[in-house]
């Protein structure tokens, strides 16, 4: 059981590696949000001060979302998908380690790179590195929400735009806390801590949650 | 158990609402009629907040039915993955629409009467911003079911979002609240009794009775209009399939 969860999560991080178009794509994306913010807001250093770790976590919302609904297409389409839901590898796990593969793409390289994006936008040095805990407790929330959303478009022609559709009301206590946990830290009114841990909590949650559903949703396309 | 399972026969629920939904009808026109007349000409106006607290009695039910409505769909969605009923999904179907109409009107008459009380049409604070969450939640869900062709693959995938919704919804009110409040507390449904004056409690009571049977009218006449729908579906496909055999034996 061990090995076909490691199967599955190296052959989705080779394909990630090889074929392209995920998570680097991702970052590239994310890069570019963060510039154009400037351009509309004007380049008031202290504005952009103030909201970046706003600006950096829609960023990285919008930068996961954007390449979601390939997640189990590509898998529906070469029936790669048909091996996993026979497998005797419960198809929750096998949807778990596709989560993981996709956060180890996307999420933790956007939470790396956050850093050098903070520079765009001034923020301050110490709020740099709650950005990065913040981002990298949160952005696994964001894949397993999302991985439900594009389990249940999997077999959809036009899913490309119901799924940010779908994902985004139910990403909302994630930005919440997430962007609650920098400002925490830059000397709000609560101790820095809280926000992070229920930011844990509400991914741990999604995990569970996410991965239970989205395997039930490619139980129901069968 | 067993009889509510053989009143989710669409046959039976058919006859069932034809008998029940003229008396649904007629009772929600005439709570609406006396719920009316009493929140605009005999309940007074109120000291603070003036004429404007009228606005409360069509504000109030809409948001409680946005509610209510997402927890009906939410339990026909556990009938749908379940049992694998259809009514469940002509159930759920027909209720997303009316949920998010309540969604909307609450959303509206609540800026309407924010406008002269906070001086100003939309302000994020919690509760405000968890109903328009709902009214997103619902518009993703139709957008959902509209997405996908054949009504049973919707029907299911439309029941896993609805319960992944439904259990988000503590989750988003919770991290709403402690993001931002301005709003006034409930007033009605409190443990420690209603802090409302009864000369306007009753008027926003037989309202919310009103409301809620004119809103279960709707959804069993949408009810009714999906059975319909689905059965032409099905009996287009079977002449199509009786023609096919047709032209078949003709080219024998």
């Amino acid at each position: 059981m061990r090995r076909a969860f490691f199967a599955v999560l190296r052959r989705d991080l080779a394909l990630a590696a090889r074929a392209g178009g995920g998570g680097e794509l991702a970052l590239v994306f994310f890069l570019t949000m963060v510039v154009l913010v400037p351009f509309a807001l004007g380049p008031d250093l202290n504005l952009l001060s103030r909201i970046g770790p706003a600006i950096l976590w829609l960023g990285a919302l919008l930068s996961t979302l954007i390449g979601l609904d390939r997640l189990f297409q590509a898998d529906e389409e070469d029936g790669s998908l048909e091996l996993m839901r026979a497998s005797p590898l419960p198809l929750e796990l096998s949807v778990f380690a596709k989560g993981l593969a996709h956060w180890l793409t996307t999420g933790l390289p956007l939470a790396l790179a956050a850093p050098l994006l903070g520079l765009l936008v001034a923020l301050p040095a110490e709020a740099i590195l709650p950005l990065v805990a913040s981002l990298i407790v949160g952005t696994p929330a964001l894949s397993f929400i999302g991985a439900s959303a594009a389990a249940l478009t999997a077999s959809l022609r036009r899913g490309g735009l119901i799924l940010p559709v779908i994902v985004a009301p139910l990403t909302v206590p994630v930005l919440i806390f997430g962007v609650s946990a920098v400002d925490a830290a830059r000397g709000g009114p609560l101790p820095a801590g809280t926000p992070l841990l229920i930011l844990g909590a509400i991914t741990l949650s999604a995990i569970v949650v996410g991965s239970i559903a989205a395997a039930a949703a490619l139980r129901q396309s069968e | 158990m067993a009889s509510l399972i053989e009143l989710a026969n669409p046959a039976r629920f058919m006859r069932l609402s034809n008998v029940l939904l003229p008396w649904v009808a007629g009772i929600a026109v005439l709570l609406l009629l006396v719920g009316f007349y009493l929140a605009w000409f005999v309940a007074p106006a109120d000291y603070q907040q003036g004429e404007t607290i009228r606005i409360m009695y069509l504000h109030v039910p809409a948001a409680w039915l946005a509610m209510m409505f997402y927890s009906m769909m939410a339990c026909s969605a556990l009938g749908v993955l379940i049992w694998r009923h259809p009514l469940a999904d002509v159930a759920q179907q027909a209720a997303a629409p009316i949920g998010a109409a309540f969604a909307l009107i609450c959303l509206l008459t609540g800026s309407f009467w924010g406008k002269p009380m906070w001086g100003t049409y939309w302000v994020w604070d919690a509760r405000l911003t968890s109903m328009l969450v709902l009214f997103l939640l619902y518009l993703g869900v139709i957008a959902l079911r509209r997405a996908i062709d054949e009504p049973s693959r919707a029907g299911r995938a439309v029941a896993i979002l609805t319960l992944v919704g439904s259990v988000n919804i503590p989750i988003i009110k919770f991290s709403v609240d402690w993001w931002s409040t301005l709003h006034q507390p409930a007033s009605v449904l409190r443990l420690s009794g209603p802090t409302i004056h009864t000369s306007m409690l009753w008027p926003l009571l037989i309202l919310a009775v009103g409301f809620t049977l004119a809103a279960l009218w709707l959804h069993a006449v949408a009810m009714q209009a999906e059975l319909l729908r689905r059965r032409v579906r099905t009996l287009k496909i079977l002449e199509a399939e009786r023609l096919d055999r047709l032209s078949l034996q003709a080219a024998e």
